[in-house]
């Protein structure tokens, strides 16, 4: 057999290695999402969004409270993460080869890969126990912790990938070097940047651990963040842990709602990029 | 041990960029004006790696001050010292004096020296965010300055570069919709727009076909009238085409430095003449 020959097999053979994996990994992808809208797309009513949930034994109802609470809190975390999250990935950045930024860079990555139940419980210890309650700021608090270091490092990267021969341009002009990292660097990462926050948003939306003992989940309409709040993962997992068929076409419908969400927010950083990227030949 | 090569030793038009040479609009042989900038003992550093070795150098007001030197002998780097761009590398350090003026620029701050000695790189590097109008006004507008004439601003700048009659009914768009040509003229617009007193450019034209090359040329002859200007070049031609005075670095050291012409045609040391002749480098 030709060198040649052998060579045309072995690439046909890795090409199609790598389209079987493919396809093995959509299967999961694809299935949880068919199965999601068939269970789901009959329970989608205008009630279950504006309503409370109803006792057992009445028809109807919402997890109305649930998707405001989900709104209030994310809304929350991303007031303390983003600014805190996008400093930070400016000094990662920025900082060099320094001790101290190789031990927040680890920190960050150790934090990114923690179990979200262990926050859940570091949020606990800190904030619900000394306020002797469940609260929507504990439960934004647990959240923001948990976006964090996903906004840090994606922040750091970006910013990373901003040609360098921008940042001298800007030097150049006699720029000072801070206003050089704020119009010139962040300025142009902050299409990606704004992608990482959404990814960010898109995970802590979906968490239901965290939120389990801060929050703590609730049947009311609710808007005082020093009060118990409901979630829609939380609200998704009472619901389908109940013993009532119901209930459990209510989980689904709200789990369509939840995935839906997420993607939305996905597509919504994706237009942000495109859009922001389509003048520039980057 | 005089001979040269006659394709070397005069200017020389790049290949298909004029079908018939053109008369240099630019007489070589103009009074030699005082210094603009000089450097004293200048050295460089990358961490322990010494690049630059001691260069004395005195670049001449208003007049077109080209480098030359194989890849590695420290050009850039010496540029790069001029308005203190060298030290915003990691690990990077220059020591010596640098006199802009009456003044050393290692005693103030380098943001108001590079205000004063502009900067053009090999790669043309517009804002991709920013349209064309507001890459000019960039280095204003940026540091929060707002110029009372805008408009005018950005009309001198571009008129300066040759780029307003072809972008005056686009400067909206985005900076980086220019070709790469186009680009680079609204870079050196940009450096222009804070009425620096000296420009650097590092290989300005390495990276634009010999139209644009020569395009840049023509407006490096037109500026160096009003600026006191240095150009870093890998290409010979190129240097006798647009400099009045050559300097030849090699290893980190200036080997020599004089009138262009003579430089080229008549170069006191050996290592000069052997880089010329392509001997080496």
């Amino acid at each position: 057999m030709s060198l040649f020959r052998h060579r045309r097999l072995v690439d046909r053979l890795g090409r199609g290695l790598c389209g079987l994996a493919t396809l093995l990994a959509l299967v999961p992808l694809v299935s949880v999402l068919v199965w999601l809208v068939s269970h789901g797309a009959r329970g989608l009513s205008f009630a279950l969004f504006t309503e409370l949930p109803k006792p057992f034994g009445e028809v109807g109802g919402g997890v109305g409270q649930a998707l405001l609470g989900t709104g209030i809190m994310v809304g929350v975390a991303l007031l303390l993460s983003m600014p805190l999250g996008i400093l930070a990935g400016i000094a990662l950045a920025e900082g060099g080869k320094s001790r101290f930024v190789q031990i927040v860079r680890f920190v960050a990555d150790v934090l990114a890969g923690a179990p979200s139940i262990a926050v859940g419980v570091f949020v606990y210890t800190a904030v619900v126990m000394p306020m002797h309650g469940f609260s929507a700021f504990a439960g934004a608090l647990a959240l923001a912790v948990l976006m964090l270091p996903t906004i840090t490092r994606s922040t750091e990267e970006l910013l990373r990938l901003v040609p360098i021969h921008l940042r001298e341009a800007g030097l150049a002009l006699g720029l000072p070097a801070w206003r050089v990292t704020l119009s010139v660097t962040l300025k142009s990462a902050l299409p990606g940047v704004a992608t990482g926050i959404m990814l960010a948003v898109a995970r802590a939306a979906g968490e239901t651990a965290p939120l389990l003992f801060t929050a703590f989940g609730s049947q009311y309409w609710a808007w005082n963040l020093s009060e118990p709040m409901a979630a829609l993962p939380l609200q998704i997992f009472t619901l389908a842990s109940s013993p009532f068929e119901a209930w459990h076409q209510q989980a689904w419908a709200a789990a369509l709602v939840l995935v839906t969400l997420v993607l939305l927010a996905n597509l919504g950083a994706r237009f942000v990029t495109r859009r922001a990227r389509g003048g520039m030949a980057l | 041990m005089m001979e040269l090569e006659p394709a070397i030793a005069g200017p020389v038009r790049p290949i298909g960029s004029r079908s018939t040479p053109a008369p240099l609009p630019f007489p070589p042989e103009r009074p030699r004006s005082s210094a603009k900038m000089s450097t004293d003992d200048l050295r460089a550093w990358f961490g322990t790696q010494e690049v630059l070795k001691g260069v004395t150098l005195a670049l001449a007001e208003r007049q077109v001050t080209a480098i030359i030197g194989p890849s590695g002998c420290g050009k850039s780097t010496f540029l790069r010292c001029l308005n203190r761009m060298h030290e915003t590398v990691p690990g990077a350090r220059a020591q010596g004096r640098v006199w802009l003026g009456e003044q050393d620029i290692y005693t103030v701050d380098p943001v108001v020296t590079r205000r004063r000695v502009g900067m053009v790189f090999q790669k043309p590097t517009p804002f991709p965010f920013l349209s064309i109008r507001d890459n000019v006004l960039a280095g204003l507008t940026l540091n929060r300055e707002r110029p009372k004439h805008a408009h005018a601003v950005v009309e001198q700048a571009l008129q300066q570069v040759g780029l307003w009659d072809e972008v005056k009914d686009r400067l909206d768009r985005p900076g980086t919709s220019l070709s790469g040509g186009q680009q680079q003229r609204l870079c050196i617009a940009r450096a222009l727009a804070v009425a620096p007193e000296v420009l650097l450019m590092d290989e300005p034209c390495s990276a634009l076909d010999p139209i644009a090359t020569a395009r840049i040329e023509e407006l490096i002859h037109e500026l160096a009238g009003r600026y006191t200007m240095v150009i870093v070049t890998h290409n010979m031609q190129q240097a006798a085409r647009v400099a009045h005075v050559t300097a030849f670095f090699y290893m980190g050291q200036l080997v020599e430095s004089g009138a262009t012409e003579q430089l080229f045609t008549n170069p006191k040391d050996p290592r000069t003449e052997d880089y010329l002749t392509g001997r080496f480098g």
